[in-house]
């Protein structure tokens, strides 16, 4: 039992915990290569070491965009993350021009085949399915090959009876793919609704930023939704509602924070504390600790 | 002008039948039910209880109007989250009475405003596409006029999805497609045709099952020629999908849409 202890996470200069730190304004934040990196929260100036394990700027606690391998060595017991179909690769539906030129470039850039990395794995020796999505990869849109992966995890969790718990990060359906994108919306909900009349748990994770087709389908589906601080979720684009209503959009709006205000997301969980919220809830639905107690 | 700017120009024509027009063609009594039951009703999304041929059936759709006025208090065809909900309290109604649903698709997309968003919209279309998977009572949608993106699939969800000669469904306006991929939305006739909007289009690559005509001289001038064959079509349908088992009906229907997607991967790794 003792692997359910709390783990000894760095520390975090306790300026982290600041009000600024609660209502991060900024653009896409990401890490790129150098010693240096300016937070794209604060503004500071921050050495790249400084940010932890936890991709944290250290001035105002504001979270920087992780990647889906960064992800699930923060999230998965060590070693025990299997991947699965990870051949899967995009085709060109649509025949849109050069397509395959954009996705070797989006190879290139984040490393990954395409948009999401599924897999099993324990996390706090439970055993779950998990699926990562990277915004490096074209910015997390969802084309065939994320609909699939997403799909094909959610029917080995119903088929095996695990529970299952998706990052979300998105900018929403694949354009390249036409219609076809569009469909994967429908495809992924149904396969969540068979996992769930199966009686299984579902948590979503929302991360900055969890957009359009995704946050209309297996994003906004989770029987528990838990969000990292300032993570910006909706279905429209802001310059999207912007041009449509003529005028600026208020302070925070879509961000984790105005989702929890609205009642569209259980908890806002910072990311140190994710991984053991996580194993918390997973725990509290595993029927063998119920009968332990009995 | 190109073959698909042409359809996309024709499925928006001010002029052209509105959800509310094909009931009253198709149904010998219809009575309209308003609200969400949580918030508001919303007058872009119409539904209710209708009888067709005799056969109770539930009735939901998108509602554009005719002219200004109509359309800004049918606010152009774009539903808010209460709009979708209203969707889902009908046809949850329906599957309890055993009523099969058919819905009419006419929108350029769901809603994007402030209140869309504090109310969910993303949650509320999700809801649809989660909920319509596993209701069990037949569901049969036909896009009628413009289907744009998620505002449109969240009504598309169903055993059949059919399409007016005219109609067109894609994942976001071409005018938006345009301008997202190529900073450009003057490009629109382009990337309607790059889409592959069309009825015949989405037909060949199994989108939708079934492509009904219109007439000639346009639908707004013979509304009749349509909603004939269409009384044929969904009454051979419906009594079709009525007889099946409940279960074999579901099956289908997610197989019907477990099986879209384009990727190769390879064949050693499949498990």
């Amino acid at each position: 039992m003792n692997l359910f202890k709390k783990k000894n996470y760095i520390i975090l200069d306790r300026r982290a915990e600041s009000p600024q730190a609660q209502t991060p304004d900024r653009d896409a934040p990401a890490v790129p290569d150098g010693m240096w990196v300016k937070c794209s929260h604060c503004k500071k100036l921050i050495y790249k070491k400084e940010m932890g394990p936890y991709h944290i700027c250290p001035n105002c606690g504001g979270h920087f965009r992780l990647g889906a391998r960064e992800r699930i060595a923060l999230i998965a017991d060590e070693g025990t993350f299997e991947e699965m179909d990870a051949s899967l690769r995009a085709k060109n539906p649509m025949g849109y021009p050069n397509y395959d030129k954009i996705i070797a470039k989006a190879q290139q850039k984040s490393g990954l085949i395409d948009g999401v990395v599924s897999g099993t794995c324990q996390i706090g020796t439970i055993p779950i399915v998990l699926a990562v999505m990277d915004g490096n990869f074209m910015m997390g849109s969802m084309g065939s090959v994320v609909g699939e992966k997403i799909t094909r995890a959610i029917e080995f969790a119903t088929s095996h009876r695990l529970p299952l718990v998706i990052f979300t990060v998105s900018g929403g359906a694949r354009m390249q793919e036409g219609i076809i994108s569009l469909m994967q919306m429908a495809k992924t909900s149904a396969a969540l609704s068979r996992h769930s009349q199966a009686g299984l748990l579902y948590i979503s994770v929302i991360t900055d930023p969890t957009t359009g087709g995704v946050s209309a389908s297996f994003a906004s589906l989770g029987d528990i939704i838990l969000a990292e601080p300032g993570a910006l979720m909706g279905f429209a684009g802001q310059r999207v509602i912007e041009g449509t209503i003529n005028e600026k959009l208020p302070e925070g709006f879509q961000r984790a924070e105005f989702q929890l205000e609205h009642g569209f997301v259980d908890k806002i969980v910072p990311r140190p504390e994710l991984k053991d919220t996580l194993v918390r809830l997973l725990r509290l639905h595993q029927p063998e600790e119920v009968a332990e107690h009995e | 002008m190109n073959k698909a700017a042409e359809v996309l120009a024709a499925s928006r024509k001010v002029s052209r039948p509105t959800t509310l027009e094909f009931i009253d063609r198709l149904c010998e009594e219809f009575i309209e039910l308003h609200g969400d039951r949580y918030f508001a009703d919303d007058p872009a999304m119409v539904g209710g209880i209708g009888r067709f041929c005799g056969r109770p059936v539930t009735l939901i759709g998108v509602q554009k109007g005719h002219t200004t006025e109509e359309n800004i208090r049918r606010n152009f065809g774009s539903p808010n989250p209460e709009g979708y909900r209203k969707q889902l309290r009908l046809m949850k109604q329906a599957e309890k009475f055993h009523r099969p649903v058919i819905t009419f698709i006419n929108t350029s997309g769901a809603y994007c405003g402030i209140g869309a968003e504090e109310r969910g919209q993303g949650e509320a279309i999700a809801r649809c596409l989660f909920e319509t998977a596993t209701l069990k009572t037949p569901v049969i949608s036909i896009f009628i006029g413009e289907g744009g993106s998620g505002g449109a699939l969240a009504l598309a969800c169903g055993d059949r999805v059919w399409m007016l000669q005219n109609g067109m469904y894609a994942v976001l306006s071409p005018e938006g497609f345009a301008s997202i991929l190529w900073r450009s939305p003057t490009r629109a006739a382009e990337a309607a045709e790059l889409m592959k909007i069309t009825a015949p289009d989405l037909l060949k690559n199994g989108v939708i099952e079934k492509l009904i005509p219109e007439p000639r001289e346009g639908l707004d001038r013979n509304l009749d020629f349509t909603t004939n064959i269409l009384k044929e079509e969904l009454k051979k349908e419906l009594d079709i999908l009525c007889a099946m088992d409940p279960d074999q009906l579901l099956e289908e229907r997610y197989a019907r849409f477990r099986k879209y997607g384009d990727f190769q991967e390879d064949e050693s790794e499949k498990i």
